[in-house]
């Protein structure tokens, strides 16, 4: 059995998935079901004080079956940050976060000096930081010495669906980190999530590429099936890459020579 | 209250203030003057005139707000 283990928690799936962008519940429910995914991200926001009809994510969510990962997606600060995973902690009684301290609108990139900053600050209080970072080796090497139980590197910007944009620094990453490295961001589809296993990283976490797709379910199940395929191969160990042919078949006794 | 002016009858608990406003205090998380609470604090915290509250709970969103 191939386990994912991050800190304390041992996990059998390697998709971490999202809970945005769902056309309804139902749908997130049931694509949450075909990924096969144990660990769940959320957000954490202002209750609407004003109108309280709208239904709760939570009435949504078995938390007996998945782990909630509450992250801080939105804030701009360190402090933003720092607060709203206390807040999360609050609700989720869990001190795992998803750190994303966000630097620019347009791009969605992360701050990296606010989150090496957040991270220092949240590690000594006892949480579990998984940040969410750009795909920078000495970066991703900082905030590793900084405590992060896992580094979370992009692919490529959120949403964008490009696929894994700088392979060569995923593999320097993932030849220097000591904690498990997660790819966070920028699949657009199952090849991107098999790609980055192949490149070693333990585990994709991924929301857009589902909740987007035509039919989120069905490609639910096939990034459940890239990440164990591409995951499958790594540990095999893929042949070299050569430039020239070199023939499956024997080629002594061939007929007519 | 989570950055609006509110005029609540007190003095109350943050317990006494959640259920004034009909929400589910085991789904949520209070921020009460930049600390926040912990859960078995929301009986004992009182709520003063001029406090900042800040009540959050989970929703859905992987990354950036969908």
């Amino acid at each position: 059995m191939d386990l994912f283990t991050i800190a304390d928690k041992t996990f059998s799936s390697r998709l971490i998935v999202g809970t945005g962008k769902y056309s309804s519940p139902a749908v997130m429910v049931q694509a949450h079901d075909a990924s096969g995914a144990q660990m769940i991200t959320v957000a954490v926001r202002r209750v609407n004080i004003s109108d309280r009809s709208k239904e709760s994510l939570l009435d949504y969510i078995d938390t007996s079956k998945y782990f909630l990962l509450p992250n801080t997606a939105g804030c701009h600060t360190a402090d933003e940050a720092v607060r709203t995973a206390r807040l999360g902690r609050e609700a989720g009684l869990s001190n795992w976060v998803k750190l994303e301290v966000i630097g620019d609108e347009r791009t969605l990139f992360p701050d990296n000096e606010a989150l090496i900053e957040a991270t220092r600050l949240l590690v000594p209080e006892g949480f579990v930081v998984l940040p969410y970072t750009t795909d920078d080796p000495i970066v991703c090497r900082k905030l590793e010495d900084a405590g992060a139980a896992a580094i979370m590197p992009l692919g490529a910007p959120i949403g964008s669906g490009l696929g894994i944009q700088n392979a060569n620094n995923l593999r320097i990453i993932r030849e220097c980190a000591r904690v498990p490295l997660i790819v966070d961001a920028g699949v657009g589809t199952a090849s991107d999530a098999a790609l980055a296993m192949e490149l070693g990283a333990d585990g994709v976490l991924m929301n857009t590429a589902i909740a987007g797709a035509q039919d989120p379910v069905a490609m639910a199940e096939a990034m459940k099936l890239a990440v164990r395929a591409g995951r499958l191969a790594f540990l095999a160990g893929r042949i070299p890459r050569k430039m020239y042919a070199n023939a499956s078949s024997p080629v002594e006794g061939l007929v007519g020579r | 209250m989570n950055g609006d002016a509110h005029e609540v009858a007190g003095p109350l608990t943050v317990n006494e203030l959640l259920a004034r406003l009909e929400i589910d205090g085991r789904r949520v998380a209070v921020e009460h003057n930049l600390v926040v609470l912990k859960r078995d604090a929301f009986d004992v915290t009182m709520v003063r005139d001029g406090d900042e509250i800040e009540i959050v709970n989970f929703v859905g969103g992987g990354v950036q707000e969908g």
